[in-house]
């Protein structure tokens, strides 16, 4: 099963090594991996999908929690969250194309962060399921590269 | 006042108390030798790196204070290695300090460079590089509060070369504070009375004790606990000498090498009290087929070893001596409640350990390492501190050897590291200078660190060797006689140097016994010099150490060794 995890650290260089290196060193498998600073500068949240069962799960958490530069480890997964993600998409335009192209584009409010003759780069924001769709709709037209943020979560507040 | 970054480090480790440290120079750290010369820290020079990290790991062990190693940049640390590896997977306290090229070269493949933050990333609890002059006071103190709390562990501390020369004010906090590190010592209330509970319902239990026991100085409490309980005790191989060996109560070690009577109570158990223990694939042999039919209470202090490998029913994270406390604490209100089942029980275990106890053939006429043991248990005081290295030597130890005191067996049990138990012994002997500290040692095993014999001589430091000399790599190939049709692939060792000349050649006295009847004499001639000694007995090449749970069996699936009366003799191929 899915699980995304939410561990608040020490805002130091080595940090992410420390964390990555807990999950390779054992074995565990990272989907997905995003890290940037909080609204406190000293602080950075990493939020990280893995995949395995409680067991496996437990384990993880209890290692990272024994990092000393982690402060702190929430499994988000049966919480009640938000996630998101980010991805760039850059999609051949074929002229009889374009305007279907941006028709999608404007379904999934996505927005274009650059054009050339041949091409637009959308910029894309949701979760999952949101990204999986537009990536499908798209990918007829033809996609010239991809970048994806993996994901960020927070929990929401009751 | 300013001071440079190498005074500021001597200061800070002298305000840690530290009072030896064994290390090897080298370009980067001249600075830092300098500001050690006439310091008061004691400073011992072994002749290999790995050394240095194994004597300070014996210091540690056998005093539970906080170990300091020191090396230079690039291959100076990188030969720590072994040490720290094998302090981290034993739970033990060091301070690693490595020195690092300046930091504006960082990355770009200097000389004497090496990553060692990043390469001893998963065997140190915590590593800090140093990139600022005035940091050093804080990490220093930080690098030992994380040390020796908590579950202890090696540090390491990388020290680059401007850092050690630049100047700073000295400025140690007051106090320690890490955000994300809060070790959770007091075991939750509600999980202790459960511990109780289950006692109570329980109708044969075990405890089941490691090396945690040691680590929290808790063999008192533990002690009260299984008397007033009258429950069985077995240790794992770091746990000896938490429980007194000549207890009525004691079972001996258990696991792949463990009693007979261990094994079959732990198997046959309905209630395990694993205290400071993390369930290694060396005492739980196949886990599938572990006690089946026990309920587990699980007491330790690392919340993360608690059901990783054997599910746990009632867990207790927590320092092993304050949970035991409280425990006995509570259970002093109440009337023992042993009566009956608890005494047909330990009637029943009794019967296990008259079956089949520790044995070997007294009658041959080769030495059998396990009487050499034996004797020297015997022969040496009860407080003296056994080191070993690894392999039959060291499970003999663990078989043959009363330890009835705690930190008197020094041994790398996690990693299992040939080539510990001999500068183990000088960091043990550093720190006990009035004990008498022995090394049994393997013909193998003393190779990988047998430059030592240098630093012993260099120091007169009166440790002790004893060689058990079978002329062979022997638990391999005990392995290679089980297993694999006795063909015995590199595991003669008839190229051995001769050992005796060897030590006197570096200023050691050396004895060497091949017969029986010389035995006693040569340990007590060993145990009396009043200097270094290496004592070299020749035993049997045959010897198997049994009982053995094969790898994957169940841990109440035993052998016991294969009737050698009329097999032939095992040769030594030049």
């Amino acid at each position: 099963m899915k699980h995304t995890i939410s561990i608040t650290v020490e805002n130091r260089f080595g940090v992410l090594s420390r964390v990555v290196g807990l999950f390779s060193g054992r074995g565990f498998n990272i989907d997905s991996l995003s890290v940037g600073e909080t609204i406190d500068p000293e602080i950075s949240r990493i939020t990280i999908v893995t995949r395995g069962d409680d067991r496996i799960i437990e384990q993880v958490t209890k290692q990272l929690h024994k990092l000393v530069d982690v402060i702190k480890v929430i499994d988000l997964t049966d919480l009640n969250f938000v996630d998101r993600e980010l991805i760039l998409i850059k999609v051949s335009a074929a002229e009889k194309a374009k305007a279907e192209i941006l028709r999608i584009n404007e379904i999934f409010r996505g927005k274009i962060v650059d054009v050339s003759p041949a091409s637009y780069t959308f910029e894309v924001t949701g979760d999952e399921e949101k990204i999986e769709a537009f990536l499908k709709l798209v990918k007829p037209f033809g996609v010239k590269d991809v970048s994806r943020t993996g994901k960020v979560a927070i929990s929401r507040e009751m | 006042m300013q001071m440079t970054g190498d005074q500021i480090l001597v200061q800070s480790l002298k305000d840690e108390g530290v009072d030896i440290m064994f290390g090897y120079p080298g370009g980067v750290l001249l600075g830092l030798y300098d500001a050690l010369f006439n310091s008061g820290i004691k400073h011992v020079l072994p002749k290999h790196e790995q050394a240095a990290a194994h004597a300070a790991d014996g210091y540690a062990r056998s005093t539970g204070k906080v170990g300091v190693v020191l090396a230079t940049s690039g291959p100076g640390a990188t030969n720590l290695i072994t040490g720290v590896a094998t302090a981290f997977m034993d739970s033990v306290p060091l301070v690693v300090l490595t020195g690092q090229v300046s930091t504006h070269m960082i990355g770009g493949d200097a000389f004497q460079e090496a990553d060692i933050i990043g390469i001893t990333r998963p065997i140190t609890k915590h590593s800090y590089l140093v990139t600022k002059t005035e940091d050093i006071a804080r990490i220093v103190q930080e690098a030992f509060h994380i040390a020796g709390t908590g579950r202890p562990g090696p540090v390491l501390i990388d020290l680059p070369k401007d850092v050690l020369t630049g100047k700073a004010k000295y400025n140690r906090p007051k106090s320690v504070n890490i955000r994300g590190y809060k070790p959770k010592v007091e075991g939750h209330s509600g999980q202790i009375k459960r511990v109780l509970t289950e006692i109570k319902k329980a109708k044969k239990a075990v405890i089941y004790a490691g090396g945690g026991v040691i680590l929290s100085g808790a063999s008192a409490e533990l002690l009260k606990f299984a008397e007033y309980n009258q429950i069985p005790v077995t240790n794992t191989l770091l746990g000896l000498g938490g429980f007194p060996a000549d207890h009525p109560l004691f079972l001996g070690m258990l696991g792949m090498h463990g009693a007979y009577v261990a094994n079959m109570t732990i198997h046959e158990s309905d209630l395990i009290l694993a205290i400071g223990a993390r369930f290694d694939d060396r005492v739980t042999g196949n886990v599938a087929k572990f006690a089946p039919n026990a309920r587990v209470v699980h007491i330790d202090i690392d919340p993360s070893a608690i059901s990783k490998n054997i599910v746990v029913h009632v867990p207790v994270v927590g320092d092993v001596k304050g949970v035991l406390t409280e425990l006995n604490r509570l259970q002093k209100k109440e009337e023992p409640v042993w009566g009956e089942i608890r005494q047909s029980w330990l009637d029943h275990v009794r019967r296990w350990s008259e079956e089949r106890p520790f044995s070997y053939d007294k009658d041959t006429k080769q030495i059998k390492p396990q009487y050499v043991i034996e004797r020297l248990s015997e022969l040496a005081p009860k407080d003296a501190i056994i080191t070993t290295e690894v392999g039959q030597n060291q499970m003999w130890t663990a078989q043959f050897y009363n330890f009835t005191k705690p930190r008197t067996l020094l041994s790398s049990g996690g990693l299992g590291t040939m080539g510990y138990g001999f500068p183990a012994a000088m960091g043990a002997q550093f720190a006990n200078p009035d004990k008498l500290v022995v090394d049994i040692a393997g013909d193998g095993s003393i190779q990988m660190n047998i430059q030592e014999l240098a630093t012993i001589a260099q120091y007169n430091l009166p440790v002790k060797i004893l060689i058990l000399n079978n002329c062979f790599l022997g638990m391999v190939r005990q392995w290679q006689e089980l297993f694999y049709g006795a063909r015995y692939s590199s595991t003669c060792l008839a190229s051995n140097p001769d050992f005796v000349r060897i030590a006197e050649a570096y200023g050691v006295k050396g004895i060497k016994v091949e017969d029986k009847k010389d035995v006693d004499a040569g340990l007590i001639e060993m145990i009396n010099h009043d200097g270094p000694v290496l004592l070299e007995v020749m035993v049997d090449r045959e010897e198997g150490v049994y009982p053995m749970v094969p790898a994957g069996a169940a841990s109440s699936d035993m052998i016991f060794g294969p009737n050698k009366k009329d097999t032939k003799k095992l040769k030594v191929v030049k």
